[in-house]
């Protein structure tokens, strides 16, 4: 078995066992390549991973595609899911043309390199390393499993300019932003030599990597492609709570495979993730209902269920990194947050963010992500060494915060700059009066 | 021949129904209607967005009758429709000029 590349996606060890000692990846790729037995595959790591890629892909599709399907009208719906299925297979089929090795392939600041261009050196025996020394999985698994994050994240985006956005200029804006926005992230936070990663930024799953990230783009992508018709006057009602409500909740369970998949192997530091996913969306579910109590004076399916989903964004970041008590601030601030970023702060932004993207994404991954600088202290029963810097910490936690939203901010309003120029990015009105359903797709959804 | 229509509160239906079968009513068409009156509509939140509903579903009830049984039929329906709240509905009633019964071509009283 012969060891091409490592691949390490999180700058720190965080396992409890390893408690105090901070493990770079320069020194695991070290330690492994030296070891002088090769890294051995577990098969229990190797059925937990590939189960949990399967969760990510029970994410995307159906769990995002009718989480969002059900906010939109009855006229729009099966745009919706046509988009969220189409952008989770593009990216899937550009991760394994360049997408892994621009992200993984390369120790560069910024980006990857052509390496493994078409899965170019990836075979059966490569080897993609894990956080535990000598321990490695098969690299077919890693390639798979990152690449429903690559689909996740760009299927996410689509709920922003939902019921108005032309079919090619969604495909065409994702496919840019994908190759300079989402790669270069990637890279940057998770990958060895990145700007984030050697700075030492803790993101777990991807709370700037894909829900800042998503947000970001989303609501700049909502703001270029204009807001719907009727915004403002006419009633733009869900259609369909209960199909909202069951894409969140398969979104929920699929959820464990995205947190939980990121310990890379089936042990403790898995479990940990596990319950803290729990804890955090249960969390966040009782801080979204009790805030629109207060606030509005009903809870509501729709903010339940949205609930959920804020919740496991915020945790996203920290899941691994946290104790379960950090996990429920996280959870509850995130519900609190969440309900903020779809009322007071979505009014003065003054973007027609159909379902809410920024407002629960990138708002929960900021929240996440800041408060993982905080919660991975030790004695705030986080897994951090006993010398944690809270403060350091925080620091880089919100520079990575703010370059996310710079680099994506600027790549994604390039990105649907050019779509626009291309091939425009809205349907005409008429099109949009009658319903995405019909006149870009030539089917309807009820009868 | 009378046509009586009736806007009535959807959940009135079975008891509207078994009066009317009381009354000696045999045949009712009804439909899902939406519409606006005195009662005041709702306010609907999602998420950020407040929206005013003005339109409140209501059952629409077709009951052709001849002119014998009209008095006792609006009886039956108030009767059994009636709460006291805003929002109860209203009867219509019209003229009916002609009745076919398709399946045997009989004409008027005949196809009631």
């Amino acid at each position: 078995m012969t060891l091409r590349n490592i691949s390490i996606r999180r700058a720190v060890l965080a396992l409890p066992m390893m408690t105090g000692s901070f493990l770079l990846a320069g020194d695991c790729i070290a330690q492994v390549s030296s070891a002088a037995s090769a890294p051995q595959v577990d098969k229990g790591d190797v059925a937990w991973m590939l189960t949990s890629t399967l969760l990510v892909l029970l994410m995307a599709v159906p769990g995002l595609a009718l989480f969002y399907g059900g906010m939109v009208r009855a006229r729009n719906v099966l745009s919706v899911l046509t988009q969220v299925i189409s952008v989770f297979s593009l990216l899937t089929l550009a991760w394994i043309v360049y997408g892994y090795s621009l992200a993984f392939s390369g120790d560069g600041a910024w980006l990857g390199n052509f390496d493994k261009l078409f899965l170019r050196g990836v075979g059966i025996d490569s080897l993609a390393a894990t956080f535990s020394d000598g321990v490695a999985l098969p690299e077919y698994v890693f390639v798979a499993f990152q690449a429903t994050f690559a689909g996740i994240t760009g299927a996410l985006i689509v709920g922003a300019f939902a019921e108005r956005a032309k079919f090619a200029a969604v495909l065409l804006a994702v496919a840019i932003w994908f190759t300079f926005g989402y790669l270069p992230i990637a890279h940057m936070v998770w990958a060895g030599g990145g700007f984030l990663f050697e700075k030492g930024a803790l993101d777990f799953a991807g709370g700037a990597v894909v829900h800042i990230n998503a947000g970001v783009a989303g609501l700049v992508g909502a703001h270029f492609v204009g807001k719907r018709l009727g915004h403002g006057q006419n009633a733009l009602k869900p259609h369909d709570i209960p199909l909202t409500f069951l894409g969140a909740s398969l979104l929920w369970v699929g959820w464990f495979g995205f947190n939980s998949g990121s310990n890379l192997e089936a042990n403790a530091g898995a479990a940990l993730a596990f319950l803290n996913t729990l804890a955090a969306s249960a969390a966040a579910v009782l801080g979204w209902a009790l805030t629109e109590k207060l606030t509005k004076g009903k809870v509501s399916a729709l903010g339940a269920a949205s609930g959920a989903v804020a919740g496991l964004v915020g945790i996203t970041p920290a899941a691994g990194l946290v104790g379960p008590l950090g996990a429920v601030v996280i959870g509850l601030v995130a519900g609190i947050a969440c309900v903020w970023g779809v009322t007071g702060l979505k009014r003065l932004l003054g973007v027609d963010d159909a379902a809410d993207v920024f407002g629960v994404h990138a708002v929960g991954g900021i929240v996440g992500a800041l408060l993982t600088g905080v919660f991975h202290a030790p004695a705030l029963g986080g897994t951090g060494p006993a010398d944690f810097d809270l403060l350091g910490q925080l620091g880089v936690q919100a520079l990575s915060v703010a370059l996310t939203i710079v680099w994506i901010g600027i790549v994604a309003a390039i990105a649907f700059a050019i779509a626009g120029r291309l091939v425009g990015l809205r349907v005409d009105e008429n099109a949009e009066r009658e319903g995405l359903d019909i006149t870009a797709h030539g089917e309807s959804a009820y009868g | 021949m009378k046509l009586i229509i009736a806007v009535i509160k959807p959940f009135k239906l079975d008891e509207v129904r078994q009066a009317l079968a009381d009354a000696g009513v045999r045949g009712i068409t009804v439909t899902e209607v939406r519409g606006v009156g005195r009662q005041r509509g709702h306010t609907e939140l999602y998420r950020g967005a407040e929206y005013t509903v003005d339109f409140l579903p209501k059952l629409k009830l077709e009951i052709a009758v001849s002119d014998d049984l009209v008095e006792r039929t609006v009886e039956a329906i108030i009767d059994a429709a009636h709460t006291g709240a805003v929002g109860d509905g209203k009867i219509f009633i019209q003229p009916l000029q002609r009745m076919v019964r398709i399946r045997t071509g009989e004409l008027d009283d005949d196809a009631l």
